[in-house]
Protein backbone atom coordinates (compact mmCIF):
# COMPACT_ATOMS: atom_id res chain seq x y z
CA UNK A 1 0.00 0.00 0.00
CA UNK A 2 1.64 3.44 -1.07
CA UNK A 3 -0.13 5.25 1.96
CA UNK A 4 1.96 3.30 4.31
CA UNK A 5 5.46 4.02 5.20
CA UNK A 6 8.04 1.48 4.88
CA UNK A 7 9.26 -0.97 7.43
CA UNK A 8 9.71 0.99 10.46
CA UNK A 9 12.78 0.93 12.71
CA UNK A 10 12.23 -0.35 16.58
CA UNK A 11 13.24 2.80 18.74
CA UNK A 12 15.10 2.64 21.86
CA UNK A 13 13.15 4.22 25.22
CA UNK A 14 13.31 7.56 25.37
CA UNK A 15 15.27 9.98 27.54
CA UNK A 16 12.84 11.87 29.70
CA UNK A 17 16.03 14.76 30.15
CA UNK A 18 16.06 14.88 26.04
CA UNK A 19 12.61 15.33 26.11
CA UNK A 20 12.66 18.43 28.65
CA UNK A 21 15.88 19.50 27.03
CA UNK A 22 14.08 20.03 23.39
CA UNK A 23 10.84 21.83 24.58
CA UNK A 24 13.10 24.39 26.51
CA UNK A 25 14.52 24.52 23.59
CA UNK A 26 11.32 25.01 21.70
CA UNK A 27 10.52 27.84 24.15
CA UNK A 28 13.96 29.46 23.56
CA UNK A 29 13.14 29.53 20.55
CA UNK A 30 9.89 31.28 20.76
CA UNK A 31 11.08 34.31 23.49
CA UNK A 32 13.55 35.00 20.48
CA UNK A 33 13.01 38.45 19.17
CA UNK A 34 11.18 37.75 15.59
CA UNK A 35 9.73 42.01 15.74
CA UNK A 36 6.88 41.29 13.38
CA UNK A 37 8.20 38.70 10.69
CA UNK A 38 5.73 37.17 9.36
CA UNK A 39 5.29 33.24 9.36
CA UNK A 40 7.62 32.51 12.28
CA UNK A 41 6.25 28.91 13.39
CA UNK A 42 5.61 28.20 16.74
CA UNK A 43 7.94 25.77 17.41
CA UNK A 44 6.63 25.07 20.51
CA UNK A 45 3.44 23.68 19.38
CA UNK A 46 5.28 21.75 17.16
CA UNK A 47 7.65 19.75 19.98
CA UNK A 48 4.70 19.59 22.10
CA UNK A 49 2.71 17.94 19.43
CA UNK A 50 5.23 15.30 17.94
CA UNK A 51 6.13 14.17 21.85
CA UNK A 52 2.47 13.64 21.86
CA UNK A 53 2.46 11.20 19.10
CA UNK A 54 5.08 9.88 19.81
CA UNK A 55 5.07 9.06 23.63
CA UNK A 56 1.65 9.96 24.78
CA UNK A 57 1.82 8.34 27.93
CA UNK A 58 4.61 11.10 28.68
CA UNK A 59 3.88 14.08 27.01
CA UNK A 60 0.37 15.22 28.06
CA UNK A 61 -2.44 18.30 28.16
CA UNK A 62 -1.09 19.20 31.74
CA UNK A 63 2.38 19.45 30.51
CA UNK A 64 1.22 21.22 27.32
CA UNK A 65 -0.91 23.51 29.81
CA UNK A 66 1.81 24.08 32.05
CA UNK A 67 4.24 25.35 29.00
CA UNK A 68 1.31 27.06 27.48
CA UNK A 69 1.43 29.07 30.56
CA UNK A 70 5.40 30.19 30.73
CA UNK A 71 4.80 30.79 26.93
CA UNK A 72 2.19 33.87 28.23
CA UNK A 73 4.20 35.05 31.43
CA UNK A 74 7.38 35.25 28.95
CA UNK A 75 5.26 37.11 26.42
CA UNK A 76 2.98 39.37 28.62
CA UNK A 77 0.03 37.74 26.71
CA UNK A 78 -3.74 37.09 28.47
CA UNK A 79 -2.62 34.54 31.50
CA UNK A 80 -3.87 31.28 30.10
CA UNK A 81 -4.59 31.84 26.29
CA UNK A 82 -1.77 29.77 25.33
CA UNK A 83 -2.56 26.63 27.66
CA UNK A 84 -5.74 26.64 26.94
CA UNK A 85 -4.87 26.28 23.46
CA UNK A 86 -2.07 23.78 23.28
CA UNK A 87 -4.10 21.79 26.13
CA UNK A 88 -6.68 21.34 23.23
CA UNK A 89 -3.67 20.70 20.69
CA UNK A 90 -2.35 18.34 23.05
CA UNK A 91 -6.04 16.36 23.20
CA UNK A 92 -6.09 16.23 19.23
CA UNK A 93 -2.86 15.02 18.86
CA UNK A 94 -3.41 12.15 21.58
CA UNK A 95 -6.77 11.29 20.34
CA UNK A 96 -5.14 10.89 16.86
CA UNK A 97 -1.79 9.46 17.57
CA UNK A 98 -2.24 6.18 16.39
CA UNK A 99 -3.78 7.31 12.95
CA UNK A 100 -1.32 9.64 12.46
CA UNK A 101 1.61 7.05 12.83
CA UNK A 102 0.41 4.99 9.77
CA UNK A 103 0.82 7.78 7.72
CA UNK A 104 4.34 8.75 6.12
CA UNK A 105 5.61 11.74 7.14
CA UNK A 106 4.15 14.76 5.00
CA UNK A 107 0.74 13.19 5.06
CA UNK A 108 0.98 13.37 9.05
CA UNK A 109 2.64 16.68 8.13
CA UNK A 110 -1.12 17.55 7.23
CA UNK A 111 -2.54 16.18 10.10
CA UNK A 112 -0.12 18.23 12.44
CA UNK A 113 -1.08 21.81 10.04
CA UNK A 114 -5.27 21.22 10.61
CA UNK A 115 -4.65 20.81 14.38
CA UNK A 116 -1.81 23.48 14.31
CA UNK A 117 -4.57 25.87 12.40
CA UNK A 118 -7.29 24.58 15.03
CA UNK A 119 -4.95 25.81 17.96
CA UNK A 120 -3.90 29.38 16.50
CA UNK A 121 -7.91 29.79 15.46
CA UNK A 122 -8.50 29.10 19.22
CA UNK A 123 -5.97 31.64 20.48
CA UNK A 124 -7.76 34.40 17.51
CA UNK A 125 -11.11 33.71 19.51
CA UNK A 126 -10.09 34.02 22.87
CA UNK A 127 -8.56 37.21 22.07
CA UNK A 128 -11.00 38.59 19.86
CA UNK A 129 -13.53 37.77 22.61
CA UNK A 130 -10.94 39.39 25.31
CA UNK A 131 -11.59 42.93 23.00
CA UNK A 132 -8.31 42.28 20.27
CA UNK A 133 -7.96 43.06 17.43
CA UNK A 134 -7.55 40.95 14.27
CA UNK A 135 -4.06 40.49 13.29
CA UNK A 136 -5.01 39.63 9.31
CA UNK A 137 -4.57 36.18 7.43
CA UNK A 138 -1.00 36.46 7.56
CA UNK A 139 -1.40 35.52 11.20
CA UNK A 140 -1.82 31.89 10.30
CA UNK A 141 1.23 31.53 8.02
CA UNK A 142 2.94 30.28 11.77
CA UNK A 143 0.94 26.97 11.34
CA UNK A 144 2.39 26.30 7.40
CA UNK A 145 6.08 26.67 7.86
CA UNK A 146 5.59 24.80 10.97
CA UNK A 147 3.73 21.97 9.21
CA UNK A 148 6.32 22.23 6.55
CA UNK A 149 9.35 21.77 10.10
CA UNK A 150 6.97 18.36 10.54
CA UNK A 151 9.78 15.89 9.28
CA UNK A 152 12.81 17.39 10.31
CA UNK A 153 11.89 18.15 13.71
CA UNK A 154 10.26 14.59 14.30
CA UNK A 155 13.80 13.37 12.85
CA UNK A 156 15.75 15.31 15.39
CA UNK A 157 13.24 14.59 17.95
CA UNK A 158 13.85 10.69 17.51
CA UNK A 159 17.56 10.97 16.41
CA UNK A 160 18.80 9.84 20.35
CA UNK A 161 16.41 7.00 20.19
CA UNK A 162 17.97 6.18 16.80
CA UNK A 163 21.37 4.67 18.27
CA UNK A 164 22.28 1.13 18.23
CA UNK A 165 21.94 -0.48 21.62
CA UNK A 166 26.12 -0.88 21.83
CA UNK A 167 28.27 0.36 20.47
CA UNK A 168 31.13 -1.62 18.62
CA UNK A 169 34.30 -0.39 16.63
CA UNK A 170 33.32 -0.72 13.03
CA UNK A 171 29.67 1.37 14.03
CA UNK A 172 30.46 4.10 16.86
CA UNK A 173 27.10 5.41 16.39
CA UNK B 1 -15.95 -9.89 41.71
CA UNK B 2 -14.75 -7.16 40.10
CA UNK B 3 -12.26 -7.77 37.93
CA UNK B 4 -9.35 -4.52 37.86
CA UNK B 5 -6.57 -4.16 35.34
CA UNK B 6 -3.40 -4.98 36.67
CA UNK B 7 -1.51 -1.42 37.67
CA UNK B 8 0.97 -1.24 34.63
CA UNK B 9 -1.83 -0.88 32.24
CA UNK B 10 -3.33 1.96 34.47
CA UNK B 11 -3.26 5.24 32.65
CA UNK B 12 -4.79 7.77 34.89
CA UNK B 13 -7.73 9.95 33.82
CA UNK B 14 -9.11 9.40 30.45
CA UNK B 15 -7.75 12.56 27.81
CA UNK B 16 -11.43 14.00 27.64
CA UNK B 17 -11.66 14.14 31.36
CA UNK B 18 -7.57 15.37 31.58
CA UNK B 19 -8.84 18.50 28.70
CA UNK B 20 -11.81 19.30 30.82
CA UNK B 21 -9.71 19.71 33.77
CA UNK B 22 -7.12 21.71 32.21
CA UNK B 23 -9.41 23.77 29.98
CA UNK B 24 -11.33 25.13 32.59
CA UNK B 25 -8.16 25.87 34.56
CA UNK B 26 -7.27 27.91 31.68
CA UNK B 27 -10.59 29.77 30.94
CA UNK B 28 -10.92 30.37 35.15
CA UNK B 29 -7.39 32.23 35.20
CA UNK B 30 -8.17 34.07 31.21
CA UNK B 31 -11.22 35.30 33.38
CA UNK B 32 -8.98 36.45 36.51
CA UNK B 33 -6.70 37.86 34.28
CA UNK B 34 -8.58 39.30 31.77
CA UNK B 35 -11.77 40.72 34.00
CA UNK B 36 -10.40 41.05 37.22
CA UNK B 37 -6.73 41.23 37.11
CA UNK B 38 -6.24 38.64 39.68
CA UNK B 39 -3.62 36.55 38.29
CA UNK B 40 -0.71 39.00 38.41
CA UNK B 41 0.85 37.25 41.20
CA UNK B 42 0.86 33.78 39.36
CA UNK B 43 2.00 35.56 36.20
CA UNK B 44 5.17 37.21 38.22
CA UNK B 45 6.39 33.42 39.75
CA UNK B 46 5.90 32.48 36.23
CA UNK B 47 7.35 35.17 34.96
CA UNK B 48 10.43 35.21 37.46
CA UNK B 49 10.72 30.75 35.97
CA UNK B 50 10.96 32.15 32.56
CA UNK B 51 13.29 35.27 32.75
CA UNK B 52 17.22 32.81 32.34
CA UNK B 53 15.09 31.99 29.32
CA UNK B 54 14.50 35.53 27.67
CA UNK B 55 17.75 36.59 28.41
CA UNK B 56 19.26 33.48 26.98
CA UNK B 57 16.87 34.01 24.07
CA UNK B 58 18.54 37.70 23.33
CA UNK B 59 21.90 36.46 23.51
CA UNK B 60 21.90 35.60 19.79
CA UNK B 61 20.57 38.78 18.25
CA UNK B 62 22.80 40.45 20.76
CA UNK B 63 25.82 38.03 19.72
CA UNK B 64 25.16 39.45 16.53
CA UNK B 65 24.63 42.73 17.21
CA UNK B 66 28.17 42.93 18.99
CA UNK B 67 29.71 41.50 16.39
CA UNK B 68 28.10 43.60 13.72
CA UNK B 69 29.44 46.54 16.01
CA UNK B 70 32.91 45.42 15.77
CA UNK B 71 33.03 45.46 12.24
CA UNK B 72 31.97 48.62 11.93
CA UNK B 73 33.97 50.82 9.45
CA UNK B 74 36.09 53.34 10.74
CA UNK B 75 34.94 55.71 7.73
CA UNK B 76 31.35 54.90 8.96
CA UNK B 77 32.59 55.71 12.73
CA UNK B 78 34.22 59.15 11.10
CA UNK B 79 30.93 59.87 8.95
CA UNK B 80 29.09 59.76 12.65
CA UNK B 81 31.11 61.47 14.57
CA UNK B 82 30.93 64.04 11.81
CA UNK B 83 27.08 64.27 12.17
CA UNK B 84 27.01 64.37 16.02
CA UNK B 85 29.48 67.42 16.47
CA UNK B 86 27.37 69.37 13.99
CA UNK B 87 24.38 68.30 15.81
CA UNK B 88 26.02 69.37 19.06
CA UNK B 89 26.96 72.53 17.75
CA UNK B 90 23.21 73.19 17.39
CA UNK B 91 22.18 72.06 20.38
CA UNK B 92 24.82 73.99 22.13
CA UNK B 93 23.28 76.96 21.05
CA UNK B 94 19.63 75.89 21.74
CA UNK B 95 20.93 74.63 25.19
CA UNK B 96 22.15 78.49 25.83
CA UNK B 97 18.79 79.87 24.93
CA UNK B 98 17.01 77.15 26.73
CA UNK B 99 19.13 77.88 30.54
CA UNK B 100 18.05 81.57 29.76
CA UNK B 101 14.96 80.47 29.10
CA UNK B 102 14.47 78.34 32.14
CA UNK B 103 15.61 81.55 34.19
CA UNK B 104 13.23 83.79 32.88
CA UNK B 105 11.00 81.12 33.14
CA UNK B 106 11.83 80.41 36.77
CA UNK B 107 11.77 84.36 37.52
CA UNK B 108 8.05 84.55 35.95
CA UNK B 109 6.36 81.69 37.62
CA UNK B 110 7.81 83.06 40.91
CA UNK B 111 6.20 86.25 39.95
CA UNK B 112 2.88 84.80 39.38
CA UNK B 113 3.87 82.27 43.15
CA UNK B 114 2.77 79.43 40.51
CA UNK B 115 4.24 76.31 41.80
CA UNK B 116 7.58 75.43 40.52
CA UNK B 117 7.58 72.36 38.44
CA UNK B 118 9.67 69.67 40.38
CA UNK B 119 11.92 68.26 36.98
CA UNK B 120 10.99 64.48 37.13
CA UNK B 121 13.49 61.86 37.56
CA UNK B 122 13.77 59.34 34.91
CA UNK B 123 15.33 56.34 34.35
CA UNK B 124 17.11 54.65 30.96
CA UNK B 125 15.78 51.25 29.91
CA UNK B 126 16.21 49.88 26.94
CA UNK B 127 13.51 47.67 24.62
CA UNK B 128 14.70 43.63 24.90
CA UNK B 129 11.69 42.88 22.99
CA UNK B 130 8.51 42.95 21.12
CA UNK B 131 5.54 40.25 22.79
CA UNK B 132 4.86 37.65 20.19
CA UNK B 133 1.69 38.55 20.63
CA UNK B 134 -0.11 39.68 17.29
CA UNK B 135 -3.12 40.63 18.88
CA UNK B 136 -1.41 44.12 20.54
CA UNK B 137 1.68 46.10 20.38
CA UNK B 138 3.37 46.31 23.99
CA UNK B 139 7.47 45.72 24.17
CA UNK B 140 9.19 44.58 27.11
CA UNK B 141 12.30 46.78 28.45
CA UNK B 142 14.88 45.83 30.54
CA UNK B 143 14.28 47.39 33.70
CA UNK B 144 11.46 46.43 36.53
CA UNK B 145 10.00 47.20 40.10
CA UNK B 146 13.58 46.82 41.09
CA UNK B 147 15.11 49.88 39.54
CA UNK B 148 11.88 51.71 41.01
CA UNK B 149 10.15 51.44 37.69
CA UNK B 150 6.01 51.32 38.60
CA UNK B 151 2.63 50.81 36.63
CA UNK B 152 1.48 53.60 35.20
CA UNK B 153 4.67 55.64 33.96
CA UNK B 154 5.11 57.50 31.00
CA UNK B 155 8.02 56.38 28.71
CA UNK B 156 9.72 58.82 26.01
CA UNK B 157 12.29 58.59 23.08
CA UNK B 158 14.37 61.46 21.98
CA UNK B 159 11.34 62.66 19.59
CA UNK B 160 8.53 61.93 21.49
CA UNK B 161 6.19 59.84 23.52
CA UNK B 162 6.42 55.80 23.43
CA UNK B 163 3.63 54.57 25.26
CA UNK B 164 2.97 53.71 29.10
CA UNK B 165 4.37 51.37 31.85
CA UNK B 166 1.82 48.65 32.20
CA UNK B 167 2.99 45.72 34.29
CA UNK B 168 5.91 45.60 36.35
CA UNK B 169 7.76 42.28 36.57
CA UNK B 170 10.81 41.97 39.55
CA UNK B 171 13.32 42.56 36.55
CA UNK B 172 11.23 43.52 33.48
CA UNK B 173 8.64 45.88 32.45
CA UNK B 174 5.88 46.01 30.02
CA UNK B 175 5.17 48.94 28.16
CA UNK B 176 1.82 49.46 25.90
CA UNK B 177 2.89 51.49 22.79
CA UNK B 178 0.49 54.92 22.35
CA UNK B 179 -0.77 52.84 19.07
CA UNK B 180 -1.95 49.42 20.95
CA UNK B 181 -6.10 49.80 20.54
CA UNK B 182 -6.19 49.71 24.31
CA UNK B 183 -3.78 52.75 25.18
CA UNK B 184 -5.15 55.84 25.50
CA UNK B 185 -3.95 59.42 25.79
CA UNK B 186 -4.74 63.04 26.68
CA UNK B 187 -3.36 65.57 23.74
CA UNK B 188 -3.76 68.72 22.72
CA UNK B 189 -3.60 69.95 19.05
CA UNK B 190 -0.39 72.30 19.08
CA UNK B 191 -1.94 75.19 16.78
CA UNK B 192 -5.13 76.20 18.68
CA UNK B 193 -4.71 74.06 22.64
CA UNK B 194 -7.92 72.05 21.80
CA UNK B 195 -8.35 68.88 23.99
CA UNK B 196 -8.66 65.99 23.08
CA UNK B 197 -7.89 62.49 24.28
CA UNK B 198 -6.38 60.06 21.45
CA UNK B 199 -6.62 56.22 20.83
CA UNK B 200 -4.02 53.65 19.62
CA UNK B 201 -5.43 52.45 16.10
CA UNK B 202 -3.90 48.85 16.75
CA UNK B 203 -2.96 46.90 13.59
CA UNK B 204 -1.84 49.31 11.05
CA UNK B 205 0.41 51.56 13.56
CA UNK B 206 -1.51 54.69 13.72
CA UNK B 207 -3.40 56.62 15.87
CA UNK B 208 -7.03 57.81 16.20
CA UNK B 209 -8.10 61.08 17.35
CA UNK B 210 -12.06 60.08 18.05
CA UNK B 211 -15.12 61.38 19.73
CA UNK B 212 -13.49 65.09 18.44
CA UNK B 213 -16.68 66.84 17.00
CA UNK B 214 -17.43 66.72 13.25
CA UNK B 215 -16.61 70.42 12.98
CA UNK B 216 -13.79 70.86 15.11
CA UNK B 217 -10.45 72.72 14.18
CA UNK B 218 -8.20 70.50 13.28
CA UNK B 219 -6.45 70.30 9.69
CA UNK B 220 -3.92 67.88 8.05
CA UNK B 221 -0.05 68.40 9.48
CA UNK B 222 -0.96 69.55 12.90
CA UNK B 223 1.32 68.48 15.64
CA UNK B 224 -0.28 66.87 18.59
CA UNK B 225 1.19 67.06 21.93
CA UNK B 226 0.33 66.09 25.37
CA UNK B 227 -1.37 68.00 27.01
CA UNK B 228 -0.41 67.34 30.47
CA UNK B 229 -3.84 67.39 32.17
CA UNK B 230 -3.93 63.68 33.91
CA UNK B 231 -0.38 64.22 35.48
CA UNK B 232 1.31 61.16 33.70
CA UNK B 233 2.94 62.89 30.62
CA UNK B 234 4.98 66.35 30.75
CA UNK B 235 2.76 68.79 28.73
CA UNK B 236 4.04 68.87 25.13
CA UNK B 237 5.67 65.91 24.28
CA UNK B 238 5.00 65.43 20.45
CA UNK B 239 3.23 62.19 19.99
CA UNK B 240 1.70 62.34 16.71
CA UNK B 241 0.79 64.04 13.44
CA UNK B 242 -2.40 64.19 11.85
CA UNK B 243 -2.36 62.48 8.32
CA UNK B 244 -6.07 62.49 6.87
CA UNK B 245 -9.25 63.87 8.24
CA UNK B 246 -12.45 62.38 7.06
CA UNK B 247 -15.69 64.51 8.15
CA UNK B 248 -19.05 62.30 7.16
CA UNK B 249 -22.11 64.68 7.70
CA UNK B 250 -23.83 61.27 8.86
CA UNK B 251 -21.53 60.91 11.58
CA UNK B 252 -21.34 63.22 14.15
CA UNK B 253 -17.94 62.89 15.07
CA UNK B 254 -14.82 63.53 12.50
CA UNK B 255 -12.55 60.36 11.93
CA UNK B 256 -8.91 61.80 12.39
CA UNK B 257 -5.90 59.52 11.51
CA UNK B 258 -2.63 60.59 12.91
CA UNK B 259 1.09 58.86 12.70
CA UNK B 260 3.25 58.43 15.78
CA UNK B 261 5.76 61.25 16.04
CA UNK B 262 7.96 58.96 18.30
CA UNK B 263 9.85 55.92 16.79
CA UNK B 264 7.40 53.30 18.37
CA UNK B 265 8.51 50.39 16.35
CA UNK B 266 12.43 51.42 15.87
CA UNK B 267 14.36 52.68 18.50
CA UNK B 268 16.34 50.34 21.06
CA UNK B 269 16.61 53.37 24.51
CA UNK B 270 13.74 55.02 25.95
CA UNK B 271 13.32 56.64 28.78
CA UNK B 272 10.92 56.08 31.70
CA UNK B 273 9.56 59.24 33.64
CA UNK B 274 8.33 59.06 37.05
CA UNK B 275 4.98 60.65 37.81
CA UNK B 276 4.85 63.80 38.76
CA UNK B 277 4.91 64.70 42.84
CA UNK B 278 1.98 66.12 44.29
CA UNK B 279 -0.47 65.33 42.38
CA UNK B 280 -4.15 65.09 44.61
CA UNK B 281 -4.98 61.46 44.14
CA UNK B 282 -7.87 61.05 41.51
CA UNK B 283 -11.02 61.29 43.01
CA UNK B 284 -13.49 58.42 44.11
CA UNK B 285 -16.03 57.77 41.85
CA UNK B 286 -19.10 56.61 43.64
CA UNK B 287 -18.38 58.17 47.52
CA UNK B 288 -19.27 61.70 47.05
CA UNK B 289 -22.50 60.73 46.50
CA UNK B 290 -23.42 58.53 49.47
CA UNK B 291 -21.39 60.85 51.76
CA UNK B 292 -22.76 64.37 51.11
CA UNK B 293 -26.03 64.38 52.63
CA UNK B 294 -24.81 62.49 55.79
CA UNK B 295 -22.54 65.73 56.13
CA UNK B 296 -25.41 67.93 55.14
CA UNK B 297 -27.80 67.21 57.91
CA UNK B 298 -25.57 67.79 61.00
CA UNK B 299 -25.01 71.77 59.34
CA UNK B 300 -28.77 72.54 59.22
CA UNK B 301 -29.20 70.97 62.64
CA UNK B 302 -26.78 73.61 63.92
Amino acid sequence: MAYFEQPQRILLPVNVGYMTLTVVLALLFNLMPWHDLVGVPDMVALVLACWCVHQPRKMGIGIAWFVGLVMDAGNGTLLGQHAFAYAFLAFGVITLHRRILWFSQWRQAAHVLVLLLLTQALMLGVRLAAGGIFPGPMYFAGSLTAAALWPTVTFLLLLPQRRPESVDENRPL
Amino acid sequence: MDYQPPPFFSRGPAPLVRLGFFVSLAVLLMVLDGRFRYAESIREVIALLAYPLQRAALAPGELLGATADFFTTQVALKQENDQLKAKDLVAASDLLTLQALRAENAQLRRLLEARERVPRRSTLAEILYQGRDPFSRKVIIDKGGQQGIEPGQAVIDDIGVVGQVTRVHPLLAEVTLVTDKEQRTPVEVVRNGLRAVIYGGGDKGTLDLSYTAANADVQADDLIVTSGIDGVYPPGLPVCKVTKIERDPAYSFAKITCIPAAGTDQNRQVLVLTREAGLPPPPAEAEPLVVAPKQKRPKKRE
